[in-house]
C-alpha cells in the first residue's frame, strides 16, 4: 500500500472529485436553481450555482481551475436568462479565483469561516453584476439595491452551510 | 519569459478568461447603439445557438420533473381529492348562469360596437388562434424575469408573439426552440408594453424594474390618474392586441430618478409569480373568429328575447302604459282607449294626440289615460271658472275611512268641505 506524505498546508487541503460529481454537481444546482423558483418564487434569491462555484474552488485551491469551473457555471446560467453570455461567465470566473486563492489562506473546513467565504463572495458577485450591468452594457435600468443584496447575501450563507456539508461527502483526498 | 509565465500563470488565465468574455460581450450587444434593449429582443443566429445548447441541456430535466408532477397532482385530484367536487360543481353551474346573463347584457353592447367600428373603418384586432403552454421552469435569477414553455417551434410558436393568461397579459415570446420557448416577462427590466389607462384615456409604457415590478414611468404628474383605475394594452406596441387586460393602478409617486417624470406601479391582473399555464397567440385577424361570431349571435339573441321579455313584464306592471298592437286594457277602459285611438287615427294634422287645437308638432300619439287625474288635459277647468284664493278642485285628500279615491274622481264641493272639516 502505497505511503502518502504532505509537506504543505495546501497539499494537506487539496481535494478532488471524481468526474462525474465536478460535471453533475453544479448541472443538479442550475436544474434546481431553475425549478424551485417556479414553486417557491422567493428562492429566485438564491444563487446555488455560486455557492457550488465557491465550494469546488476552495476545495481544490487551484486558482486555474477554479476560474474554469467558475466561468462555466456563469456561462450556463447566462444561457438560461435573457442576459448576454458572459455576464455571470465574468463575475463567477473571477469569484472561483479570488475562492481558490483564499483557500490557501484560510481554514475552509471551519464553518464560520465558510460562513464568511459565502456572504462575502456573495456580496461581491452582487457588486460584480452591477458593475457588468452598468459600466460594460450600459444598462442604465440596473440599480445596486443594498439591503436587498445583504438578504441574499444572508440567505445564500444559510443554504451554503449545509450544502457544504453534504458536498464534503464527495471530497477525495489527492 | 518562462519564469514570468510560470509564476504569473493563474493571474494569466483569469485576464485572457475574463477579457475573451469582455469581447464575446461586445459582440452580442451591438444593437443597443439602434436603440433596441438588446435583453428584450431575439438573440442572433450564432447567440440563439449557444443559448439552445444550454436550454437542451438543462429542459429535458425541467420537463421529466414538470410531468412527474403534473402527473401527481392530477391522480391526485382526478382519483382521491373529490371531496369538494359536487359543491364545486354547483357552484361552477351558478357562475356560468350568472355569465351567460351577462353576457347577453353585453352582446348588444358589443353588436353597437362593432357597428360604429365598421361605420368609422376602424381596424379591430381579434385573437384569432391561441396555443396553451406550460411552465416548465425559470431562468434562476431575480434578475432576469424569465420563464421557459413546454411549447416551441414545432407547435407554431414564434418569437414576440403575445403571450396571455384569462387574467391578463403576462408577457411576450423571446427566443423560441424547437421543443421549448422563452417567455419574457413585462416584469422584467428589458420588456415593454404600450398601454392606456381605461377611464381617463392616457396611453403610457408600461416597463419592468430592477425590483420586478411593473411601472408606467413616461407620464408627469396628474390628478386624472387615481389608484385603483385598470390598465389594458393600446394596441400601439404591434404586439400586443388592443384591450387586453395589463392590471391596475397600485400607487403613485413621483420618480426621483426620472424628474419630472412619476412612478405610476401597476398590480398586474394575472399574477406572474405563479403562472403555470398561459396562453399564446400565434394570431390575430381582423374579423372576429367564426367560433366568436357564433357565440356573439347567440348573446345577441339571448339579450333580444331578454329585452322583450322585459318590456312585457313592465307592460303587465304598468296599466297605464297600452300595446297598441294588442289593444291595450280590456274592458269599458279598452273600449273608450279604442275608440279615443280610433279617433285619434283620423287625425288631421293640426291634431296631435287625439287633443284638439294642439298644433302637430311631429310627435307621436299619447294614447288615452286609463285613470284621469288633475295632470290629464282636460280634467282641470278652466281659469274663467276658477277663483281666487279658492282650493284647487281636483285637490287629492284621504277619504274618511281611510282609503284613497283616484284622484279627479270626486266632486269639487264635497272636496272643498273635507277640506274645511279637517282644517
Amino acid at each position: 500500500m502505497a505511503e502518502h506524505s504532505y509537506t504543505s498546508r495546501r497539499e494537506l487541503d487539496q481535494y478532488a472529485f471524481r468526474p462525474a460529481v465536478t460535471v453533475l454537481a453544479p448541472l443538479l444546482c442550475i436544474v434546481l436553481q431553475a425549478m424551485l423558483p417556479k414553486t417557491f418564487p422567493k428562492f429566485a434569491l438564491l444563487d446555488l450555482p455560486l455557492i457550488a462555484t465557491i465550494f469546488f474552488a476552495v476545495a481544490r485551491r487551484n486558482p486555474i481551475s477554479g476560474t474554469i469551473t467558475g466561468t462555466v457555471i456563469g456561462l450556463l446560467q447566462d444561457g438560461l436568462t435573457n442576459h448576454p453570455f458572459g455576464v455571470n461567465g465574468i463575475a463567477k470566473g473571477i469569484i472561483g479565483y479570488i475562492a481558490a486563492s483564499i483557500g490557501f489562506a484560510v481554514d475552509v473546513d471551519n464553518t464560520m469561516n465558510r460562513a464568511l467565504l459565502n456572504f462575502g463572495f456573495c456580496l461581491l458577485q452582487s457588486g460584480l453584476l452591477y458593475l457588468i450591468s452598468r459600466r460594460l452594457l450600459g444598462d442604465v435600468t440596473v440599480h445596486l439595491q443594498p439591503v436587498h443584496e445583504l438578504i441574499r447575501a444572508v440567505a445564500n450563507t444559510v443554504v451554503a452551510i449545509p450544502m457544504f456539508f453534504v458536498l464534503d461527502r464527495f471530497k477525495l483526498r489527492e | 519569459m518562462d519564469s514570468f509565465f510560470a509564476r504569473y500563470k493563474n493571474v494569466l488565465v483569469l485576464i485572457v478568461i475574463v477579457l475573451l468574455q469582455v469581447v464575446a460581450l461586445a459582440v452580442q450587444v451591438p444593437r443597443s447603439g439602434e436603440g433596441t434593449l438588446p435583453a428584450g429582443s431575439p438573440d442572433g443566429p450564432r447567440i440563439t445557438m449557444l443559448r439552445r445548447w444550454t436550454v437542451a441541456l438543462v429542459t429535458p430535466v425541467e420537463r421529466l420533473v414538470h410531468a412527474t408532477s403534473l402527473h401527481t397532482r392530477n391522480t391526485w385530484e382526478s382519483y382521491v381529492y373529490l371531496r369538494g367536487a359536487r359543491k364545486q360543481n354547483e357552484q361552477l353551474k351558478q357562475e356560468v348562469a350568472q355569465l351567460r346573463e351577462e353576457q347577453a347584457a353585453f352582446a348588444e353592447d358589443a353588436a353597437q360596437g362593432r357597428r360604429l367600428e365598421a361605420l368609422l373603418k376602424f381596424q379591430q384586432q381579434y385573437i384569432a388562434h391561441t396555443v396553451a403552454a406550460q411552465v416548465i421552469g425559470t431562468s434562476g435569477s431575480d434578475r432576469s424575469h424569465v420563464l421557459y414553455l413546454d411549447k416551441g417551434w414545432g407547435d407554431g410558436l414564434r418569437p414576440d408573439q403575445p403571450v396571455i393568461t384569462p387574467y391578463g397579459v403576462v408577457g411576450k415570446l423571446r427566443d423560441v426552440f424547437p421543443h421549448t420557448s422563452q417567455l419574457l416577462l413585462i416584469s422584467d427590466t428589458s420588456s415593454g408594453a404600450g398601454v392606456i389607462l381605461e377611464s381617463s384615456r392616457i396611453r403610457g409604457i408600461v416597463r419592468g424594474t430592477v425590483t420586478g415590478q411593473v411601472e408606467i414611468n413616461n407620464l408627469t404628474e396628474d390628478s386624472r390618474i387615481k389608484p385603483g383605475e385598470t390598465v389594458i394594452t393600446s394596441g400601439g406596441d404591434q404586439v400586443f392586441p388592443r384591450g387586453l387586460p395589463v392590471g391596475t393602478i397600485e400607487s403613485i409617486a413621483p420618480d426621483p430618478q426620472h424628474q419630472p417624470y412619476t412612478a405610476i406601479v401597476i398590480k398586474p391582473a394575472a399574477d406572474l409569480t405563479r403562472l403555470e399555464e398561459v396562453l399564446v397567440i400565434t394570431k390575430i385577424s381582423a374579423a372576429l373568429p367564426p367560433a366568436a361570431q357564433a357565440d356573439a349571435a347567440q348573446a345577441e339573441t339571448t339579450a333580444t328575447d331578454e329585452t322583450r321579455r322585459a318590456a312585457d313584464l313592465l307592460a303587465e306592471k304598468l296599466p297605464s302604459v297600452q300595446d297598441e298592437t294588442n289593444g291595450g286594457a280590456t274592458g269599458a277602459q279598452g273600449a273608450a282607449a279604442k275608440a279615443a285611438n280610433g279617433a285619434a287615427a283620423d287625425l288631421s294634422p293640426g291634431q296631435i294626440g287625439g287633443l284638439p287645437g294642439v298644433p302637430y308638432s311631429g310627435l307621436p300619439k299619447v294614447p288615452p289615460p286609463v285613470h284621469p287625474d288633475r295632470y290629464t288635459p282636460g280634467a282641470t277647468p278652466p281659469a274663467t271658472e276658477l277663483k281666487p284664493g279658492a282650493a284647487a278642485a281636483p285637490r287629492a285628500a284621504a277619504a274618511p275611512g281611510g282609503s284613497a279615491q283616484p284622484q279627479g274622481t270626486r266632486p269639487a264641493g264635497s272636496q272643498t268641505g273635507q277640506d274645511q272639516k279637517t282644517q
